[in-house]
């Protein structure tokens, strides 16, 4: 089990940020356009599961899976989407997803009142704390699958 | 457990099959009175509340006498109607809005370039695209075949089973809409037979799957 990639994007559309560990093939495009094509993608499916739901919808998207590997998408009302790529043995990670919110996101981007909100976060401390909470999730390492 | 519907889409993402299995009635029947308690606007053609309780839904019928899109059944139109309080106290209806053919031809192409581009940005190499995608109320699972039509099924969360029925679905298709004379490729399918044994075999895997295990 591995954990691929990780992107925040604001309600905007624009990427906060990313980052990643295991990650063996690239998009092929600069990493501009993959969080175009990203956040499009995501945008789409929230309008295209909204319309094919034959219910009501309280949480909405979860997750979807390839062959290969596995998205896990959280949103806060406020509209800060989260989203992680890891293998297919991860279970549901949207409690990881709004740790990493709320530990981390709120701690050190929200509270720092340098930290311009709805531009990419420059903060290395951040960056620091998101890379070892990362690495000490019980998925993240290759051996343990 | 349910199934909730079926779609097969071509390779050029076109629409060829669209069955529905089981759509849940949740409708919900209230009187108001002057002025109303929750915002409602036109939203593609129909009336939807835009705030207040749940957004969404769309108005089904008035008084009881159901709706023709924005209008009444008299032609008024119902922003208009609702507007003045001589017509209250209302009786009005809500449901989710039901999907017209178009619709469900533009979602089928939608989920073809999304299945696309699932595969592009994939982290691992020789990924494969969207196979299964989660919600609290319901997953999709997709089965492309190697000739590149995708067969779709919308189910309950917790129904097990599905990758085995969607196999039936292609063995299905391969039998009865493949092998029959009149069916032209890529073309929709109206194949009787293809119809009674896709039901059938539907039936048999609401059954089987019940009480699969939730994940």
């Amino acid at each position: 089990m591995t954990v691929h990639n990780f992107y925040i994007f604001d309600r905007n559309g624009s990427c906060l940020h990313y980052s990643e560990w295991n990650r063996k093939k690239q998009a092929g495009i600069s990493k501009e356009e993959e969080f175009k094509l990203m956040y499009g993608m995501l945008f789409s499916i929230r309008s295209f599961i909204s319309k094919m739901s034959p219910l009501d919808m309280k949480d909405g998207f979860l997750a979807f899976q390839t062959s290969r590997y596995k998205l896990h998408y959280y949103e806060t009302p406020t509209g800060i989407k989260l989203v992680m790529n890891t293998d297919l043995g991860v279970p549901n990670c949207r409690d990881t997803l709004q740790q990493i919110y709320s530990t981390l996101y709120v701690e050190y981007i929200v509270r720092n009142p340098l930290c311009v909100l709805g531009e990419s976060l420059q903060s290395d401390l951040f960056n620091s704390k998101l890379d070892s909470f990362i690495r000490a999730l019980p998925f993240f390492s290759v051996r343990a699958a | 457990m349910a199934i909730f519907s079926v779609y097969v889409v071509n390779k050029a993402g076109g629409l060829i099959y669209q069955y529905d299995n089981y759509v849940p009635r949740a409708e919900v029947e209230k009187t108001f009175s002057f002025p109303l308690d929750l915002v409602l606007k036109i939203y593609d053609e129909k009336l939807v509340v835009s705030f207040g309780q749940r957004d969404g839904i769309r108005v089904l019928s008035i008084n009881g006498v159901d709706v023709n899109g924005k209008y009444t059944a008299e032609g008024k139109e119902i922003l208009e109607y609702l507007k003045d309080p001589a017509n209250y106290p209302v009786s009005i209806r809500f449901g989710r809005p039901r999907l017209t053919s178009n619709e469900k031809l533009m979602l089928a192409s939608m989920f073809h370039s999304l299945f696309a581009i699932g595969s592009q940005l994939s982290p691992e190499v020789g990924s494969s695209g969207i196979e299964m995608l989660e919600t609290d109320v319901f997953k999709l699972h997709c089965f492309q075949t190697l000739t590149g039509i995708k067969f779709i099924v919308l189910a309950d969360p917790r129904q097990s089973g599905i990758d085995a029925l969607l196999r039936k679905i292609y063995e299905i298709y391969s039998d009865f809409a493949l092998k029959n004379p009149f069916y032209s490729l890529e073309m929709p399918i109206r194949c009787e037979l293809f119809d009674q044994n896709l039901k059938s075999a539907l039936e048999i895997a609401e059954k089987a799957g019940a009480f699969g295990p939730g994940s």
